[in-house]
């Protein structure tokens, strides 16, 4: 296409013009002007490849966002969903509970390993009710079916209600990951084959199980309540302490970045003089929003952690802690939301200002009680959007340490949770991403699939404030 | 009293000097607002400020003396040797600070009374039991000297707050006292009011230039320390990278920058010709309905975390490229590479390139097109010999500015590109960026005095510098060669 492109500007207007006669004199004189020329066709199909090949760039970049997408829902949905096996288990007073009194401190003494033996037998036992064929198959890789997490459930279950010791009561036994990956599909007996996890025996007697309606795939809310989980159970692991420490954070940059912002946006757009210390202010502002995010987390690690928690003692300030996490985000959202303000604020024509000036008010009066809330939607969204990007940030999260391993929920704001050790949502999609285990792949694209759709409902909100609030002038 | 209910008490004076101010106002009008010089609102908010504000600021002056005041109160009962050393009494008194706190927390749970924390004169089993019960990591367990530290800096501290209590309240108080004083008919309040008002917005804008100096303090004196201990020289013109702890560590900065540079040139050329021509479709052919839908999806990628790219780039482009391409071709046999974090970055960095290049090829002048379509060129014609040309600047300082993104990108290079600092032009084979071993040294257990943490610091430094020139010189193009229309 490019050999005609060079010569179409001198000739294209002479070439069907009334001197034709020149370059194509000694040719056909023939040629009807309804008719195309062959150099016209060359010119046409030029324009219509142009065309297709915009057409296939927006094409193809949807494709890849499709795609992507798509294989998010494919690999991720399933962590929503976990396999369980129903066991009844006799919760027999003289071992759980060998005083008998029922006294919650004294029962604590019993440690998981005491439930984790209840609970093999149990299981051991309703295989044999049930009349599963398991004489091929070791007892030790028979209870190895069941996940490492379902005595502490347990556990857990049993103290915070102790009136179920002595009784037989089923329970849904979360099955192990690989069990659990064979029940959706993930794992499959090629692909078990290589792997030292698991054995043919116990995908045998899972298929049985099945069969016998013992082992069943049910919705999990415990992926969106649990928290994080070693490595050897995946299946346990869950992102409730990444969407609390996420919500911290969000709470913290709302009200520690928003005021800020818009604070600095009504000094910069309504009173700031025009000179070169507010000129330096708005290159500031305009290079900040270009600064790589991971060199906000450098800043956090050496003034928030080091500088400020460290040496000058602020214990607030610590490895993990959402409230450094939250000041990380704050001062990399504010140049977001200072520019979304002061668009915002300029789009208020100056004729309320005039207004509102005319009949007396004074400068701040005019600002405050006019230009602002006739600025607030556009301010809103912007806030939205500046919050959505700070929920979906990892980098400088990493060099603060949320990436640790945080087996515990952080306390309520009130007791000091701010400063506990947390995770990000999008910190915990890395973390899973990184671990060896391919469960771990799958509960990484579930955490995905909750952050987009929190990152959906923010973006559908700004949208529609946009459109619901939208003012033209 | 801790600074949390002080700053609550401070805002119910606030609250009262509000009431207060106002009804004086209005008391000294007799119950005639008009003659007032202000809203009595504005009287109230006076009170309210000089309540607050004037205490406020005494309180952080306070609390940013009150450290060194109070670990001197610690400081006699460490040993000599570790008075006189800077970094050994900084230790010290992290130790003397984190015991003190296990001891608050002792008591406040009921694990120790107080008169059993002052009869302790060296770290007792109970002690150590309590303080394990509340959770205080010790770095070394209780010395004698840190637990008399420790004790000495408590009833310092303790002292200290109840002094730091008293003076703020008068303080408050005064300032309330003060403003009902002046308190008149025609006082200028709101003029006041407004003054405050102001500086607080001017100080909110100063936040940002905080920022700047925040980041190139904390680089540069890092970097610093980090050039104190590595010869410069051998940093910027090293050719091998391999940190070793325990010394000897080669920390040679061509190879991350070679392989930053090699992955922002694949992600460049995804990117640059697919946003192009995205945005000279939707800016030149596509109709207005088929803009409004396409361009927010477009948007849409720009939206989704970057996190989430660098997962698709470890679970579905690696593997593909390498089971279609690499191992095919005879390239290597490696999920993670050059290839795969540059393509995706650049799949990312489609829409900037697209939004900022369709901004800019609408700015160009509709008379430019009418005068190119009435010398009889096609539409395409005139896009890549009128248009583009007179977009040219602009889409240059696009261009760069996606540079400096791709060369700023984390996750997805953490993820796709791998960790082996490597100088290849295979680009099949993994290799590591800038910002990977930022990630890399700055993560997990990290001793701030040797080289190979303190790198991290100087990667930092170079990367930022690298961004701002490339943005600077973004803008910079823009301005030089715009075109000026009327």
């Amino acid at each position: 296409m490019s050999d005609i492109s060079a010569n179409t500007p001198g000739a294209g207007p002479t070439a069907g013009g009334p001197n034709a006669g020149g370059p194509n004199a000694g040719g056909k004189p023939k040629v009807s002007i309804l008719g195309q020329s062959a150099r016209m066709k060359a010119r046409n199909r030029t324009e219509s490849v142009f065309k297709v090949l915009g057409l296939t760039a927006i094409l193809f970049s949807l494709a890849i966002l499709a795609l992507m997408i798509f294989t998010i829902f494919r690999d991720g949905t399933s962590a929503f969903f976990q396999t369980r096996m129903s066991v009844p288990v006799t919760l027999s007073a003289e071992v759980l509970d060998p005083a008998g009194n029922r006294n919650r401190d004294e029962m604590t003494k019993q440690t998981t390993m005491t439930y984790n033996k209840v609970i093999n037998e149990a299981f051991l036992a309703a295989l044999a009710a049930k009349g599963i064929k398991t004489d091929d198959v070791p007892a030790k890789e028979l209870t190895d079916m069941i996940s490492k997490g379902a005595a502490g459930e347990l556990r857990a279950d049993v103290l915070a209600d102790p009136s179920l010791i002595g009784q037989t009561i089923d329970i849904a036994l979360v099955a192990g990951g690989r069990i659990d990956g064979y029940m959706k599909g993930r794992v499959t007996r090629a692909s078990a084959e290589r792997d030292t996890n698991v054995t043919m025996g116990q995908l045998d007697v899972a298929d049985r199980m099945k069969e016998a309606g013992m082992l069943s795939t049910s919705w999990n809310w415990d992926f969106l309540t649990n928290t994080d989980s070693s490595d050897t159970r995946p299946e346990t692991a869950g992102v409730g302490v990444a969407i609390l420490g996420s919500a911290y954070m969000m709470f913290l940059v709302l009200i520690m970045c928003v005021p800020v912002g818009v604070a600095a946006s009504i000094y910069l757009e309504e009173f700031a003089p025009k000179n070169r210390w507010t000129d330096l202010i708005e290159v500031n502002i305009a290079n900040l929003a270009a600064v790589p995010s991971i060199v906000y987390g450098i800043l956090g690690l050496a003034i928030f952690i080091n500088v400020l928690g460290g040496q000058m003692g602020v214990e607030a300030l610590k490895m993990s802690a959402s409230l450094v996490g939250a000041l990380v985000l704050s001062l990399q959202t504010l140049p977001t939301i200072i520019i979304a303000t002061r668009a915002a604020i300029r789009a208020v024509p100056p004729s309320i200002r005039d207004a509102a000036l005319g009949i007396g008010a004074s400068k701040m009066q005019t600002v405050f009680h006019h230009v602002l809330p006739l600025a607030m939607p556009g301010i809103l969204t912007g806030t939205i959007l500046g919050l959505a990007s700070a929920l979906g940030e990892t980098a400088p999260l990493l060099l603060i340490g949320m990436v640790a391993f945080v087996a515990n929920y952080p306390a309520a704001p009130w007791d000091g949770g701010f400063s506990d050790p947390a995770t990000a949502l999008p910190v915990q999609v890395y973390s899973w991403a990184s671990r060896s285990d391919p469960a771990f792949i799958e509960r990484s694209n579930g955490a995905i699939i909750v952050l987009l759709v929190f990152l959906l409902i923010m973006n559908v909100t700004a949208i529609i404030l946009r459109r619901r609030f939208e003012r033209r002038w | 009293m801790t600074v949390l209910p002080l700053l609550m008490i401070l805002a119910v004076l606030a609250a009262a000097g509000f009431v207060l101010g106002r009804q004086r106002a209005l008391a000294l009008a007799g119950g005639e607002p008009r003659t007032l010089h202000s809203l009595p609102a504005y009287y109230g908010w006076y009170t309210a400020i000089m309540a607050f504000v004037p205490a406020f600021i005494a309180l952080i002056v306070w609390l940013l003396i009150q450290p060194f005041y109070v670990e001197r109160a610690a400081l006699p009962h460490l040993p000599t040797s570790v008075q006189q050393d800077d970094t050994a009494r900084q230790l010290a008194m992290t130790d003397v600070r984190r015991i003190a706190a296990g001891l608050d927390a002792a008591a406040a749970q009921g694990k120790l009374t107080e008169s059993q924390i002052a009869a302790m004169d060296a770290p007792t089993p109970e002690l150590d039991a309590a303080l394990k019960d509340v959770r205080v990591a010790l770095v070394s367990s209780a010395t004698a000297e840190g637990l008399a530290g420790a004790k000495a800096y408590r009833s310092s501290l303790a002292t200290v707050s109840v002094v730091r209590t008293v003076v703020i309240g008068l303080i408050a108080l005064g300032g309330l006292a003060w403003a009902l004083k002046v308190i008149a008919p025609d006082f200028w309040a709101r003029n006041r009011v407004e003054k405050v008002v102001l500086r607080l917005l001017m100080l909110a804008s100063l936040i940002a230039i905080l920022t700047t100096v925040g980041i190139i303090w904390s680089l540069l004196s890092e970097s610093f320390n980090f050039f104190s201990q590595y010869p410069i020289g051998d940093f910027f013109f090293g050719l091998t990278w391999n940190p070793k702890f325990g010394g000897g560590s080669e920390l040679g900065f061509i190879p991350l920058f070679w392989g930053t540079i090699y992955i922002t040139i694949i992600a460049l050329l995804v990117a640059v010709p697919l946003g192009l021509f995205a945005a000279i479709y939707l800016a030149e052919y596509a109709s207005k309905r088929t803009r409004a839908w396409v361009k927010p999806m477009i948007e849409v990628i720009a939206g989704i975390p970057t996190v989430v790219y660098g997962l698709f780039a470890l679970i579905t482009v690696g593997p593909f490229l390498r089971d279609f391409f690499a191992a095919p071709m005879g390239f290597g046999n490696s999920a993670a590479s050059v290839m795969t974090a540059g393509i995706v970055i650049g799949l990312l960095n489609i829409p900037f390139i697209s939004s900022l290049s369709d901004d800019i090829i609408n700015a160009v002048p509709q008379s430019l097109r009418d005068g190119a379509f009435g010398l009889g060129s096609t539409k395409s014609e005139t896009i890549r010999q009128v248009v583009l040309p007179a977009a040219l600047p602009g889409i240059a300082g696009a261009i760069l500015m996606g540079a400096s993104r791709a060369i700023g990108e984390t996750m997805i290079v953490v993820m796709g590109a791998g960790a082996a600092a490597k100088l290849s032009l295979n680009p099949f084979e993994a290799m590591t960026t800038m910002t990977v071993k930022i990630v890399g040294q700055l993560t997990g257990d990290t001793d701030f005095n040797s080289p190979e943490t303190l790198v991290a610091f100087a990667l930092g430094m170079t990367l930022f510098v690298i961004t701002l020139l490339l943005n600077v010189m973004a803008v910079w193009i823009v301005r030089k060669y715009r075109e000026q229309y009327e």
